[in-house]
């Protein structure tokens, strides 16, 4: 068990630069054995919070993306039908039963995320990515996995949990989740970073990123996302444009105006927001990110 | 709460532990108040928290506890200063009142929109009725019987909402929208079930069922998706000059939240409110009642565009899929910039599947769609249609089951 102060050195160390806030819930998911619930916009980070997690405790990361549809067989597990029908076709002539309980065995299992997550000699990061995508039955399947960590298999009997993986969700939030999974979850709300935060970022992850054009680089883009924008930039837009300003050796956005428009695109993803974002809008902000 | 001192006895110990357990539930109580589903796992593990240490520091417990009993932005927004009021006793900010009929009575627009049943002494007073049209209404009540009431109840149906007069015809409108809502439901589910059809082989199933002809797949299973139900968004225009409708719309839409699997509600004036929480509640008056602290500034003129871009921007992306209808109720007058009607229309369009603009003026005689609004609307709706009887509404539903 980390302390709260450890685990931000130990995100840090590993790339992620995390406020107080969420190095204390990550403390409480510890403590309290309780799964980490993360909103936000999109591109804020979510997902590399799971990432650097499994960095942090040095564990393998399970990830399972979430999508309209997904059940259990994509999800938990499934059994391996080629092999099943070979299995059946070379025992044919034999007693039925005994064929049956052959070719429900564990050997014909197939792991999914949820199943392996489970089944893992250490804990494991278990990071449920996108939760509002997948529907309403899902979760609450969801829910039932995470509070007893076994899952039965009718054909082949309980399985539990060999060690409990530390559990992290996240949400866009395009859909309502529902309250019992939400009260069953420690709820962390990531926002854009700060200025400072973004900027020491931008440092830990790009290469060859000066601390002043750092800051820059996070001026400018606090700047545009209090424009009226559709699609507001998020960190891994800001992470592209530092890596193709650094790329084309930009050392000052103010010295090199001509190259910031050129490379706006990282930032700006729709044709609306690109009109909106003129070269006197550009220019302006980019007077102020002295 | 960092009172617990080392040198204090075992008795005294039990006696501080059983004030801060004290303490403690009686924030639960705070938190419960204000919306939070603070639960006795929550509370459990709240005290595990405070004795693990985090008591020692009020600002780390603060974000320890934040993070335990939020379960959502407005929460995990609202947690701060509750926490800060009940532990270090700052003043809440006065904007967390969230719910309370207390301003409904000053709001002279909804005092129609309060559900009579909830107050049977007091409800003729809250409607604008002249005496006479309260005698008749008892006169019919007497002299009334069960199937009466079914007749009465179709001729109900082609009379325009606006020129219901008595509270007993309006009560009973507003009941038949109700019902209405709920018939769309089950009718609408029921078309799903005759149109299914497996379309998948159940590899798992039939693999089972297959296995003493030697794995030889002869008898199939299938397998099929099941049918999402539609997901119906209605936008209700609260302002001033539909007052005459909102009664019976709100009604309308507390059945439709109710039975509707997937539905939400916003309503609008010169802002958006989101209304589908309130609606929620059993009870179509408290329901009501709740709503009325919602639609301060009802009265006042409507700014649909600017409440379609603050839904575009931040509800859009939650509520819409792809099968979603919106219904926008509202009769187009638009004191805002009708420019910016049409564009958010159009962005609106992009995201959802049907939108259907119910406008309760169009069967006025003599009315054509001259307002700036509509007409810079009209372009983008599916299906415009009048709503201005409970004939009207019911027709809409073929058109549902469409989608």
């Amino acid at each position: 068990m980390k302390t709260r102060d450890e685990i931000a050195h130990a995100l840090a160390a590993s790339g992620y630069i995390a406020d107080n806030e969420l190095a204390t819930a990550i403390s409480l998911m510890q403590l309290l054995r309780r799964p980490l619930l993360l909103e936000g916009e999109a591109g804020v980070g979510k997902t590399e919070v799971a990432k650097a997690l499994a960095k942090v405790h040095g564990t393998a990361l399970i990830r399972l993306q979430c999508y309209e549809g997904l059940d259990q067989s994509a999800a938990l597990y499934e059994w391996n039908y080629q092999r099943q029908l070979l299995s059946i076709q070379a025992h044919r002539g034999e007693d039925a039963d005994a064929v049956e309980d052959q070719i429900f065995s564990e050997k014909y299992l197939l792991e999914r995320p949820l199943l392996a997550a489970i089944r893992q000699s250490q804990p494991p990061v278990l990071l449920i990515d996108e939760i509002d995508r997948a529907d309403d039955e899902f979760e609450a399947f969801l829910l039932e996995l995470l509070s007893d960590f076994q899952v039965s298999i009718p054909e082949l009997g309980t399985i539990s949990a060999i060690t409990v993986p530390h559990v992290v969700l996240t949400s866009n939030g395009t859909r309502e989740l529902s309250d019992a999974l939400r009260r069953r979850c420690l709820y962390h709300y990531v926002d854009y970073p700060d200025v400072d935060r973004e900027a020491r970022i931008i440092m830990a992850r790009i290469d060859g990123a000066g601390a002043s054009l750092a800051l820059q680089i996070a001026r400018m883009v606090e700047g545009i996302r209090k424009e009226e924008l559709r699609k507001v930039p998020g960190v891994a837009e800001t992470l592209d444009w530092a890596a193709a300003l650094v790329g084309i050796g930009v050392k000052d956005l103010r010295e090199s105006p001509e190259a910031v428009h050129e490379t706006l695109m990282c930032l700006v993803k729709t044709h609306e927001d690109k009109s909106r974002l003129t070269r006197e809008v550009a220019d302006r902000l980019l007077g102020k990110v002295a | 709460m960092s009172c617990c001192g080392t040198s204090a006895g075992y008795h005294e110990i039990d006696e501080v532990s059983r004030l801060v357990a004290a303490r403690l539930s009686a924030f639960l109580k705070t938190l419960r108040d204000a919306g939070f589903a603070a639960g006795l796992q929550e509370g459990r593990d709240a005290a595990a928290l405070m004795a693990a240490g985090y008591a020692e520091n009020p600002a780390l417990l603060r974000v320890a506890l934040k993070h335990l009993f939020s379960a959502r932005k407005s929460d995990w927004d609202k947690f701060d200063g509750l926490f800060d009021a009940f532990w270090l006793g700052k003043r809440v900010r006065s904007r967390s009142l969230t719910s309370g009929s207390a301003r409904a009575a000053n709001n002279p627009s909804l005092k129609n929109l309060q559900d009579k049943g909830s107050e049977p002494a007091a409800g003729h007073s809250a409607t604008d009725q002249v005496p006479s049209a309260d005698d008749e209404a008892g006169e019919d009540r007497a002299g009334e019987g069960r199937k009466e009431g079914a007749s009465r109840a179709e001729n109900l149906a082609e009379i325009d909402f606006r020129k219901m007069a008595d509270p007993e015809q309006i009560e009973q409108a507003h009941e038949a929208a109700a019902r209405l809502a709920k018939t769309m439901r089950t009718r609408l589910t029921r078309r799903d079930l005759a149109r299914r059809r497996g379309y998948r082989l159940d590899l798992r199933r039939t693999i089972h069922g297959n296995i003493s002809h030697g794995g030889v797949p002869i008898s199939l299973v299938r397998r099929q998706r099941k049918e999402k139900p539609l997901r119906l968004v209605v936008l209700l225009d609260a302002s001033g000059s539909m007052s005459m409708y909102t009664g019976v719309f709100l009604r309308f839409i507390h059945g439709v939240l109710d039975e509707f699997r997937e539905a939400e509600a916003f309503l609008f004036h010169t802002r958006l409110a989101y209304v589908s929480d309130a609606m929620k509640e059993k009870d179509a008056a408290r329901a009501l009642d709740r709503l009325s602290i919602m639609a301060q500034g009802a009265g006042g003129g409507t700014r649909i565009g600017e409440s379609l871009q603050t839904f575009n921007r931040w509800h859009a992306a939650r509520v819409l899929h792809s099968r979603s209808c919106v219904m926008i109720v509202s009769d187009g007058y638009e004191t805002g910039d009708a420019r910016l009607l049409g564009r958010e229309m159009a962005a609106l369009a992009k995201r959802c599947r049907r939108i259907v603009w119910l406008n309760p003026m169009m069967a006025w005689e003599g009315y054509a769609p001259e307002a700036a609004g509509i007409k810079a609307a009209l372009p983008h709706i599916d299906l415009y249609a009048p709503a201005n009887t409970l004939k009207s509404l019911t027709e809409l539903e073929p058109y549902l089951a469409k989608l």
